[in-house]
């Protein structure tokens, strides 16, 4: 039976309405921050991005999604691992707790760390006795990256592994093999695709994190602004190239980021058929 | 019930690393923002939280947030069906581009949508002869929360619409249903829940986005100041028992709207059971 072969006028209004959508809300921003970038030729551009702040941004940037992805992939390996092969009380509530922070505003999430770490805080005295600032510093800028992309990693492991099940690994263990034997050489390759799926998923919103970031920077130039934050600095400053050209780079690792996520899930759809 | 001793090794060490690691990023700051409401005085939080320009920040939150997601539930509903029912050209860079609001950071997006709706930019200049302004407007914290919200019903509906068996649709068809009628009554009961709940994760997100909105907005009191903004300014201001007053209220709207989106999602998997 054709009946799911829509008449073609319904199919192409539809997919012309789609493309249409896609093109104005999508496509139309990123060749625009392209655009606006080089519009004032390549030299300017070249001078924008290479600027000593821009260079501090763009590392700074660079160190915060570094320490970010191994601090969500060493949880989100050991949080799977723990959720999908033991029973215990209190499982829910650890789920729960992990991916809490997807529901809370990314303000609020710069907020309870200002409460945590700041001046009114019980353990601020004992912070500024050991020296350590956390608020208005790096640290505070990679708490709150590692808050809001926290679930990333994890979410994408745990159902792979729940649909692998335990066979395996117990047989494994009952032949004598230990916890790391059994990790690298059973668990990890069924999950190797979903888990750089999460690796890529949480590298792209912790290059872009904006408002829990910016609550917890305390907008220091070349110290404490990542490449969103100098983003707004440039173009409340009315320097639009500068803006821009910042913003290029960032468009091109989400576009690289783009295609790495179809590849990996390609592969990974590719592994569960298997 | 079977209760026996896991023969994985590893329970200790993971529980160990899991809870030290969730003890300071989750637990311990929420824990903080629990002790921080208690020692506010109720007195002074109402006053806070009644302010007429917060007030009128939930306003302007809730309603674009509603309305953004609305449109989204509707072109995520026809960009899923497309992409599942058709085959076309350039399918899919289409499906591969869906993603694109997770990717891109929401500031690029946000000073990018805001140059092109401002009356001199390309889109802003059509409109402004029809003497509709965008950026700065509500309108531009709606277009701000469309883009944002865009993946969310897509790839909440896609899925189920791809396991909808054809022989449903063939039945009613047989019956002599319309086209219409087939898809109102056998193929959207089926995804409605699906549907429900990717409007509920636009819509939740939405109501707490702050960097694509914050340069679209214009921040004008009472007009284009959404309630993160309001949270921001006080903690600029280091007012930090104001701005915790306005978060708890922000909580509690995310709550009451995952809570209704459960208690739909309950009732409506009841009726499907029910019939069959």
């Amino acid at each position: 039976m054709q009946i799911r072969n829509d008449k073609g006028i319904v199919k192409w209004l539809l997919i012309g309405l789609c493309t249409v959508f896609l093109l104005v809300t999508l496509v139309l921003p990123l060749v625009y921050v392209i655009y606006t970038a080089l519009r004032e030729g390549f030299q300017a551009y070249l001078a924008s991005v290479t600027d000593t702040y821009a260079v501090k941004a763009i590392l700074l940037t660079v160190k915060v999604v570094i320490i970010t992805v191994v601090i969500n992939s060493v949880f989100g390996i050991f949080a799977a691992w723990l959720i999908t092969r033991f029973q215990f009380h209190g499982k829910k509530i650890i789920s729960t707790l992990i991916d809490l922070p997807l529901t809370i505003s990314p303000i609020i999430a710069g907020l309870i760390f200002v409460l945590t770490f700041g001046r009114q805080s019980a353990i601020y005295p004992l912070l500024e006795k050991w020296g350590i600032q956390i608020i208005f510093a790096v640290p505070g800028v990679v708490l709150a990256t590692i808050f809001v992309t926290f679930p990333f990693i994890s979410r994408e492991i745990i159902p792979v592994l729940t649909v692998e099940g335990t066979d395996e690994e117990e047989a494994a263990a009952l032949m004598g093999a230990n916890g790391f034997q059994i990790f690298t050489q059973i668990t990890f390759p069924h999950i190797k695709w979903a888990f750089l799926y999460g690796v890529v998923l949480c590298s792209a919103r912790a290059m872009g994190e904006f408002g829990a970031v910016s609550v917890l920077s305390g907008h220091l130039r070349g110290i404490t602004n990542t490449m969103p934050l100098y983003i707004e600095l440039l173009y409340q400053a009315f320097d639009f190239t500068g803006a821009f050209a910042m913003s290029s780079i960032l468009v091109i690792m989400a576009l690289i980021i783009l295609v790495l996520r179809n590849i990996l899930e390609y592969r990974g759809r590719k592994e569960m058929d298997a | 019930m079977r209760k026996k001793k896991s023969v994985i090794p590893g329970f200790g060490l993971s529980f160990g690393i899991v809870m030290a690691i969730l003890g300071l990023i989750v637990i311990i700051p929420l824990c903080s923002l629990v002790v921080f409401s208690m020692k506010l005085s109720f007195h002074d939080f109402i006053v806070t939280v009644t302010r007429p320009r917060v007030l009128a920040s939930y306003k302007v939150s809730i309603l674009t947030a509603f309305i953004a997601s609305v449109i989204n539930a509707v072109m995520g509903l026809a960009i899923a069906w497309v992409l599942v029912r058709y085959k076309f050209p350039g399918k899919r860079i289409m499906d591969g581009i869906i993603e694109l609001p997770f990717a891109l950071p929401t500031a690029v997006a946000g000073i990018a949508l805001t140059h092109l709706t401002v009356p001199e930019g390309w889109v802003g200049k059509i409109f402004a002869k029809t003497g509709v302004k965008i950026a700065y407007t509500r309108i531009g914290i709606t277009i701000a929360l469309v883009f944002i919200g865009i993946p969310f019903v897509v790839r909440s509906v896609q899925p189920v619409l791809e396991k909808v068996e054809a022989e449903y649709e063939e039945a009613a068809a047989m019956f002599g249903a319309s086209r219409v009628q087939i898809f109102f009554q056998v193929i959207f009961p089926e995804i409605r829940p699906a549907l429900i709940a990717g409007f509920t994760m636009a819509f939740a997100r939405s109501i707490g986005e702050y960097g694509s909105v914050v340069f679209i907005a214009g921040n004008t009191p009472y007009k284009t100041e959404i309630t993160p903004l309001m949270i921001m300014a006080k903690l600029q201001e280091f007012d930090y028992a104001s701005a915790t007053s306005i978060a708890l209220v922000m909580l509690l709207i995310s709550f009451v709207i995952l809570f209704v989106n459960a208690v739909i999602q309950s009732f409506t998997s009841k009726i499907v059971s029910g019939i069959e």
